[in-house]
């Protein structure tokens, strides 16, 4: 009776997640390489042809966010494909990108003033299917707005990544998921000089899904958990997950 | 010339180039011919001759480009027009003349015609081409050649008129032969001998006995199409249905030509004679009717069809060939999606303007701010590498910051710095990385760069600009690593 039961609740599951369009397509899977991360996800993979949106308030956790998004970028190229990065105020300086196995070529930036451009550009690119991704840098992000993006990527399957940079306040939004990336004290052992880049990667909402948070570090051209204690994993269980 | 300036026509002037240090003639004008001016002759002896002798440049490629363009308007009296040399048209009148009332009307209007614009022309109908050139050069009597009797017009002309090169021309002048009857009549082979095969081949092409062709222009036939609508038309369903139809009809007509357009207008020409239009551009060729439709599409709401619009063009400024491997050249992505990215950039330039998109390729510099530069269209590749290895943040300041820093000792990192009022705590350094100025583009002091964890974890890249052995140098912050 129990696994009976069991698999009930997997085939509902499914059903559900079919009905949020959330299904990935055949052979589209991210391998991210973090295992515990993909956990927290609805089907154990990471999203692919959604928003997934990212908060950061300080210019520090700007420069991690992006290190971080420049990470998954590299795994959903895969050496080829072309992403479009838009943003008001760019700060991206494309030689760092090579660190993170992406050729910095190959990204195309538009750079825009207003706001309404940003959304207008964001919303054109998501809705072309030749590009495996796309990030948009902006700080307001309207629960509108946010479903017009969402409603664009269940069509075209890109996958989108906002970028909110010190937003004026943390709404709710249609994104399936929202990350916060903090730079964490590199690891050196006993060597002198800076370490891999590291993060404390929070996962606050995820649709479906099980919010928490892990120490990741981008070292060898791939995200690597670091085992340590997680720092805000208790602040995190407290809010209700969206 | 005289054409534009009118005032130009009753007085002798020249058109003159640098030649050899000096400035020779190259045409004149028939009152300057008058006064013995003639091409070739140096613009300081003729001034010498004749001091309100007015003198113009040259531009070498002008006469070809009028000629042409003459030989385009007379495509009225025939349809088969071919420019001959620099400064004759060939016209192929066979079944062209009875339209204009006989052969004698036909030349009239044309010479009267051409006149009228200024121009001094000289013309002539025969048979041939050969007879035809002769006597509008050279003759003297009718400028129209009786069927068949073209050997007898040429009789009295010089030997010139058969089109000989110079050699030939003073070869018959030196043995007394001035006219071409002295010659015409002497026997082939001794003519073949003396003159060589040219001669004769000219001789019968003037006479009729050798078949001559002419290359008749092909005047471009411009890409455009129009379409005229049965009732005036104010709506804007009317004016996307008008501009699908036409963007197809052109496209059409751009695939079959294997061409594509960079630049197109729409115009709509409304009842009341106001012509409205809207320009698109493309990032590269293309001839498909749906992405060029999208382009227009967004400027559609800059029409305003008032009364309503009775026809509408559409024209395209700029074609280009559209080589059948372009594709694989241009794209990038292996998966064969260039077309569809350039569309959606094409979309982008459109609404927001091209100078919002941007593609980086590695430059050959060290310097940070020099070591990516644009690139200069989407099919451009890496010259350079991109060097992972040196450490580079990923948010670069657009310029660098100052910083107030507490260092222990020269050429060590500092140990706390302050930035923009906030004090950060270094706990972690790398470096220094030393950049030189490179002194063939700008002078200045070297930077050394040092990257640094301050306590929280977060990672900046800063740098010395100078050294402490030339007095107190500045720090500045440059950049956020990830």
């Amino acid at each position: 009776m129990q696994p009976a039961k069991q698999d009930i609740i997997q085939q509902l599951q499914k059903e559900v997640l079919a009905m949020q369009r959330l299904k990935r397509g055949a052979g589209h899977i991210l391998s991210t390489g973090l295992r515990e991360v993909e956990k927290a996800f609805p089907d154990q993979a990471f999203p692919l042809g959604a928003v997934h949106e990212f908060i950061s308030n300080a210019k520090a956790d700007a420069a991690a966010t992006s290190g971080f998004m420049a990470g998954l970028i590299s795994q959903l190229m895969q050496k080829s494909g072309t992403v479009v990065w838009v943003s008001t105020r760019r700060t991206i300086f494309p030689p760092a990108l090579a660190v993170f196995g992406i050729d910095p070529g190959r990204i195309i930036f538009i750079d825009l003033w207003r706001q309404k451009d940003v959304l207008w550009a964001i919303e054109e690119a998501l809705k072309c299917s030749a590009l495996p991704a796309v990030i948009g840098e902006l700080s307001e992000l309207s629960f509108t707005e946010s479903r017009r993006l969402q409603l664009a990527v269940e069509q075209s399957r890109v996958t989108g990544f906002i970028h909110r940079y010190n937003p004026k306040s943390e709404n709710i939004t249609a994104c399936v998921t929202r990350w916060k990336i903090q730079p964490l004290m590199s690891e050196t052992g006993s060597m002198p000089g800076v370490g891999f880049p590291r993060w404390n990667v929070q996962l606050l909402k995820v649709r479906n899904g099980k919010p928490g948070a892990w120490q990741i570090e981008w070292s060898e051209g791939s995200f690597k958990q670091v085992a340590g204690q997680d720092i805000s994993v208790a602040a995190i269980q407290k809010r209700k997950a969206g | 010339m005289a054409r534009r300036q009118p005032a130009l026509r009753e007085v002798p002037f020249v058109l003159a180039a640098p030649e050899h240090g000096r400035m020779v003639i190259k045409a004149a004008n028939v009152p300057a011919q008058e006064k013995g001016i003639d091409a070739g002759m140096v613009v300081a002896d003729c001034r010498a001759v004749l001091p309100s002798l007015q003198v113009f440049d040259d531009k070498p490629d002008q006469a070809g480009k009028l000629l042409n363009a003459l030989a385009e308007w007379c495509i009225r009296y025939t349809p088969a027009v071919a420019t001959d040399m620099s400064d004759g048209l060939i016209l192929d009148v066979s079944g062209c003349a009875h339209l204009w009332g006989g052969e004698r009307p036909y030349l009239k209007d044309i010479i009267v015609r051409l006149r009228g614009f200024g121009y001094d022309v000289r013309a002539a109908i025969a048979d041939t081409i050969g007879a035809a050139w002769a006597v509008a050069r050279y003759g003297t009597s009718s400028p129209v050649v009786e069927a068949g009797l073209q050997a007898d017009a040429l009789l009295p002309l010089p030997p010139a008129a058969l089109r000989l090169e110079a050699a030939v021309l003073e070869h018959l002048r030196k043995l007394g032969l001035y006219t071409i009857g002295s010659f015409i009549h002497m026997p082939r082979s001794a003519l073949r001998r003396r003159f060589g095969q040219g001669l004769l081949t000219r001789l019968d092409q003037a006479t009729g006995q050798e078949f001559e062709m002419i290359q008749p222009i092909q005047p471009a036939e411009p890409y455009q199409e129009r379409l005229p609508s049965p009732e005036p038309i104010k709506t804007a369903a009317g004016i996307e249905a008008a501009l699908q139809q036409l963007l197809e009809m052109l496209c059409r007509r751009l695939a079959a030509e294997g061409k594509g357009l960079r630049k197109s207008v729409f115009k709509c020409f409304r009842i009341d004679g106001v012509v409205q239009q809207i320009e698109t551009g493309t990032n590269r060729a293309t001839r498909n009717a749906a992405h060029l439709f999208k382009l227009f599409e967004l400027k559609i709401a800059n029409i305003a069809p008032a009364l309503g619009i009775e026809v509408f063009a559409i024209e395209a400024g700029m074609v280009e060939d559209i080589p059948v491997t372009q594709d694989a050249l241009w794209d990038f992505t292996e998966g064969g999606n260039g077309t569809a990215i350039a569309e959606l950039l094409d979309r982008v330039a459109g609404k927001l303007g091209v100078q919002a998109i941007h593609r980086y390729l590695p430059d050959e510099h060290y310097w940070p701010e020099r070591s990516v530069k644009t690139a200069a269209s989407l099919a451009e590749k890496a010259q350079a590498c991109w060097n992972p290895g040196l450490p580079r943040p990923i948010h670069l300041l657009p310029d660098p910051e100052t910083i107030e820093v507490t260092v222990p000792m020269p050429d060590y990192p500092p140990m706390l710095f302050r930035y923009k009022g906030e004090l950060y705590h270094v706990s972690k350094a790398d470096g220094p990385e030393r950049i030189e100025q490179e002194w063939w583009l700008q002078r200045g002091l070297y930077r050394d760069y040092y990257s640094v964890e301050d306590r929280k974890g977060a990672r900046y890249w800063i740098f010395r600009a100078g050294s402490y052995e030339q007095g107190d140098p500045q720090w500045f912050i440059h950049g956020f690593f990830a």
